[in-house]
């Protein structure tokens, strides 16, 4: 099959060989799970349990609300002991509304729904109900909810389901493994999806530098004429889901487009696993593989992780630290986010636990700009970080916004091939996040002055309109003048706010 | 908990980080330049070495002066290596046997004037290693153009120790070795009325030239090891080959062009691309990173305009070479060239709106 | 020599006489200007700034009377923005960033007297007479003239919580060597 190039791009030391030959392990259940109500993209859920309630694994503790959500449900059975504000796993520990879930360590089933008898001959909402009930989020770390995306085949033509199993983030393992593993339930989870998408064909696109999985999945493929595995360049961020997309089709999504609107729909591998479990055994999703890897990680591992568990049992579980680790970070070290704590439960998006030494972070002290220019040339998007830090750094952000810093996806490749060790891309977080504001006030704004303005009619017709009466009044009675004039006092009052 | 972390983020990822640094890529330059400095060291003896060592030792100095006058960490800053590259670029482009003092004022002006004066490394427009050599040749032009024919360490008539003392100490240069670079030679024998067919038969052959036995500045002569510096760096990815390629591709199309019109008049392209500066400005001095555009469009459209300006100057102003003004010239655009070759952002169109939707069957 | 000067003098007096007479013919009336800055600042007639209205401080900063600083709603942003359009240079020195809040009336405590919903120029209140008063938080632009008014002090202002929602990375304190000495001498 023809690849296309992506612009840009590095290659990071990957370390993935740290884990890419254990294979995945069950962690025993925790005696405590925190289940956050939102681990997605969009509304939290709602909350169905309180505290004491009694549940069953598998079943429905928070229900998806609004159109872009996801529920959640209970990863053991157990008693609720509360549901509270629990830190999340995010950069700035902030809490968010978390069910705690105390295990009874029998881990009994609640009655499932019926698996879909014969999904390909099944409608394409019956497919989508059940991946929506079924809790699934993308599980390449975005975490957008998956029924959405299956959706979209109503809406557009597609052409093609394009699975991410690219993996391109140094470190991880976990699609490796889960492909290499388990890849007939992924084929099955795609072939699914793709009936549910109306796409008449899948491409599974693997980075060449796991060729155990490219050659597991095209024999797991060869039955179905339909599949395509290819093996893509090792290239960060070729897991990009617009840059994979231009490399296998060579196509450039338009900004503010989906890839969608070009026909092709990419999702990650282990989600199609997770659709698979959900659609064949009416399993909802409640664990997932998570590598646990890192300078400081006593013994790496990919570990089926149950989802709520707490980081600091996850890392006890892989031998706790050999070492203080410099960073613990969610997902890969690229994009992944830190985390100011341990006590923080694993989520539906979390796909790696990384404790890094400072050795590997390879950190050091800011200096000044060489203008090198190496970070537009590893820019993946076409951007130019050099002069759009620069207008950040004096607070001319709309300078920024004019350079495009809102196309940028922090895929982090400036910063790391940046000479001088200058944030760049903490540079682009805070303007995006500083932008985002400043658009939500000016909204905010205009919302306000549309309030004012039809208050200051109202106010006017009011005053007008007493003026009329007293205009009209006046002449007919003049005895009853003391009295009117009584009554029209707090007019002028009204009157003179109102001009004012 | 057992191990805590640390509990307040103040960075925001990513958690990797190339091996590269300031220093690491100041120090592969030096290294690149190394070979032909040695050589071209040894070619021109004992004076050279010394005025080598005085231009670059001021560099250093002046660094540290203005460093500590601005209140900012010298020992830090002085270990980025890039005031020892200055003032070994611009010691590889004054005469080698010029008097010490050449070397102290162009590291003031280099130093001082050119880069501190905009803030330091990496706010300075123009390339301080020009600016010093431009600022001596434009006040001293007779010290400035008097070069001399290669005089071996230990070969005989070379300059001792202490007749080098003597030379760039005390000012003694000897009549007899003077010797006019080639490019020298066949402007003043043009302006003669000799033609150029006639006169560059008598300067040093082109193989001569590549090598490097031939009068110049240190970084003039020695083609051959430039050369090989300079694809040294691209190797180690360092530089790309676009600005070295279209600065040697603009003086030899614009020589071998107007060479073709009329060779009696206009010096051929390979002469102009092997004589001078022009590998030592195509692989070291244009490419700096600070003051050339920093996208690849960019780098070409600068690199050519270095290029053109190089064989303009050489062929048609008063000065027989022409690479130091052309670079400068060419930095005072880099900003503007960069402002108007930034790259294509993914998605959009070179003004910034969002591409077409153009239905196609993937 | 006469002849220069006299050139020179019938020159400048032509010029200068053109120059005036341009000046007044076509003068810009000054009214767009005051159109612009109205449009720029908030438009809740708040009154924080002194001025009854935007408008009229609007054409007192036409006019030059007034300091681009006293909207406080409209914060640093406006502050600047003001400053650029009218060429000044902004004091901020004095300006301390204020936490965007929102009113929020104690229920219990809140009589009904309707006093804020008249003192309210975005109608973000609701309620009626002898009934009980809520502040709609989307409309609201945290002025706060309905605080000093209520009788019973109920209403009180609160800050915007920065929950996961809103929460941003902040500005990177960059640890470079110099930074410190910067900020020393920029005091």
């Amino acid at each position: 099959m023809k690849l296309f190039p992506i612009l840009g791009g590095i290659h990071p030391d990957y370390r993935k060989e740290r884990t890419s030959e254990k294979a995945i392990v069950a962690m025993p259940m925790p005696a405590t799970l925190y289940i956050p109500l939102q681990q997605h993209i969009g509304a939290p859920a709602e909350v169905l349990v309180a505290e004491g309630d009694l549940v069953r694994k598998g079943q429905m503790i928070a229900r998806n609300q609004g159109t872009v959500s996801a529920s959640q449900h209970a990863p053991t059975s157990g008693r609720i002991k509360a549901v509270t504000e629990v830190a999340a796993p995010h950069p700035s520990g902030l809490p968010q509304m978390t069910i705690v879930l105390e295990s009874d360590g029998k881990d009994e089933w609640a009655d499932l729904p019926e698996p879909i008898a014969d999904p390909f001959t099944a409608d394409m909402h019956t497919i989508n109900d059940r991946v929506a009930q079924s809790g699934i989020v993308g599980m390449g770390g975005a975490a957008f909810p998956s029924a959405i995306k299956l959706n979209l085949g109503e809406q557009k033509k597609l052409e093609i389901l394009l699975l991410n199993g690219a993996e391109c983030e140094p470190y991880l393992t976990c699609d490796d493994r889960v492909m290499r593993e388990y890849p007939d339930e992924i084929i099955d989870g795609a072939r699914i999806m793709a009936h549910a998408l109306g796409t008449p064909r899948i491409v599974i696109a693997i980075e060449q530098n796991k060729p155990q999985a490219i050659g597991i999945m095209t024999k797991a493929a060869s039955a179905f004429p339909e599949i395509r595995v290819v093996g893509v360049p090792v290239q960060y961020p070729m897991g990009s889901e617009r840059h994979l997309v231009q490399a296998i089709t060579g196509r450039e999504t338009p900004a503010r487009k989906l890839t969608a609107d070009l026909g092709v729909v990419v999702h990650n591998v282990s989600t199609t696993r997770a659709v698979h479990h959900a659609v064949r055994f009416g399993r909802p999703l409640v664990a997932r593989v998570v590598t646990v890897s890192g300078g400081a990680i006593r013994e790496p591992n990919n570990v089926l992780t149950p989802i709520g568990t707490l980081v600091s049992d996850l890392v006890e579980f892989c031998g706790g630290f050999a070492v203080r680790p410099e960073s613990v970070v969610n997902g890969g070290p690229m994009m992944g986010q830190p985390l100011p704590s341990l006590d923080v439960p694993v989520v539906k998006g979390t796909s790696g636990i990384l404790a890094l030494t400072a050795e590997e972070i390879n950190d050091s002290q800011t200096s000044s700009c060489i203008r090198c220019g190496n970070c537009v040339t590893v820019c993946p998007c076409g951007l130019s970080p050099i002069d759009m830090a620069s207008f950040i750094r004096k607070d001319k952000l709309d300078g920024a916004a004019k350079l495009g810093v809102m196309d940028c996806f922090s895929c982090g490749s400036c910063s790391w091939v940046c000479p001088s060790h200058i944030p760049l891309v903490h540079y682009f977080n805070y303007a995006k996040g500083a932008l985002n504001d400043l658009e939500r006030e000016r909204s905010k704004g205009d919302r306000v002055k549309i309030f004012v303005e039809s208050r200051t009619v109202r106010l006017e017709r009011a005053a007008e309109a007493k003026r009329a009466t007293l205009a009209a009044r006046k002449p007919a009675s003049d005895n009853a003048a003391p009295g009117n004039a009584a009554e029209a006092k707090p007019a002028p009052t009204t009157e003179e706010k109102a001009n004012a | 908990m057992s191990i805590s972390i640390a509990s307040i983020i103040k960075k925001s990822g990513p958690f990797a980080h190339s091996s590269n640094s300031v220093q690491k890529t100041m120090f592969t330059v030096l290294l690149a330049l190394a070979p032909a400095t040695v050589f071209n060291l040894y070619l021109f003896g004992w004076p050279a070495i010394m005025l080598f060592t005085v231009t670059v030792g001021s560099c250093v100095a002046i660094e540290a002066g203005c460093l500590a006058l601005a209140d900012r960490p010298v020992k830090a800053a002085l270990g980025d290596y890039s005031a020892i590259l200055t003032g070994w670029l611009m010691a590889m482009s004054l005469p080698p046997w010029a008097p010490w003092w050449i070397g102290v004022m162009a590291a003031v002006f280099a130093i001082a004037l050119a880069k501190h004066s905009f803030g330091g490394i990496g706010q300075n427009v123009f390339n301080p290693a020009m600016v010093g050599r431009t600022v001596m040749l434009i006040s001293f032009p007779v010290v400035m153009t008097a070069w001399v024919a290669p005089h071996p360490l230990f070969s005989a008539g070379a300059p001792g120790l202490m007749d080098a003392i003597a030379i760039t100490f005390g000012g003694h240069m000897p009549d007899t070795v003077s010797a006019a670079s080639a490019l020298g030679y066949v402007k003043t024998e043009l302006s003669r009325g000799i033609p150029v067919t006639e006169s560059i038969a008598k300067v040093p052959d082109l193989m001569d030239m590549v090598l490097g036995y031939r009068a110049g500045s240190l970084g003039e002569t020695s083609a051959v090891l430039i050369l090989a510096g300079g694809l040294f760096l691209m190797f180690k990815r360092i530089i790309s080959w676009h600005i070295p390629l279209s600065v040697m591709g603009g003086v030899f199309l614009m020589g071998a062009i107007f060479h073709a019109v009329d060779p009696a008049r206009y010096a051929s392209g390979m002469f102009h691309l092997v004589s001078g500066a022009t590998f030592l400005g195509a692989f070291f001095i244009a490419t700096d990173y600070v003051t050339s555009p920093v996208t690849k469009k960019g780098q070409l459209i600068f690199g050519l305009g270095c290029g053109v300006l190089i064989w303009l100057i050489r062929t048609f102003a008063g000065y027989p070479e022409g690479v130091a003004f052309a670079v400068l010239l060419m930095n005072g655009l880099a900003p503007i060239i960069d402002q108007y070759t930034r790259p294509r952002a993914f998605g959009r169109n070179s003004k910034g709106e969002p591409l077409p939707l153009v239905k196609e069957k993937p | 020599m006469w002849i220069a000067i006299g050139s020179l003098t019938v020159m400048g007096l032509v010029m200068g006489g053109l120059l005036g007479v341009a000046a007044r013919f076509l003068a810009v009336e000054e009214n767009p200007l005051e159109e612009e800055l109205k449009s720029m600042l908030p438009g809740s007639q708040c009154g924080q700034c002194g001025y009854v209205g935007c408008s009229q401080y609007a054409a007192a900063l036409a006019k030059g009377e007034a300091a681009v600083t006293l909207c406080a709603p409209g914060g640093k942003v406006l502050i600047e923005s003001l400053a650029k359009k009218l060429g000044v240079k902004a004091d901020l020195s004095e300006h301390e960033e204020k936490v965007p809040e929102y009113a929020f009336i104690h229920e219990d405590l809140c009589i009904g007297c309707t006093r804020c919903i008249r003192e309210c120029s975005s109608d973000a209140i609701m309620g009626a007479n002898k009934l009980m008063h809520t502040i709609i938080i989307d409309a609201c632009h945290g002025c706060g003239k309905c605080v000093p008014v209520c009788p019973t002090d109920a209403i009180v202002m609160i800050p915007y919580k920065v929950t996961l929602r809103n929460w941003h990375w902040p500005k990177p304190e960059i640890e470079q060597a110099h930074s410190e000495h910067e900020v020393e001498h920029a005091h």
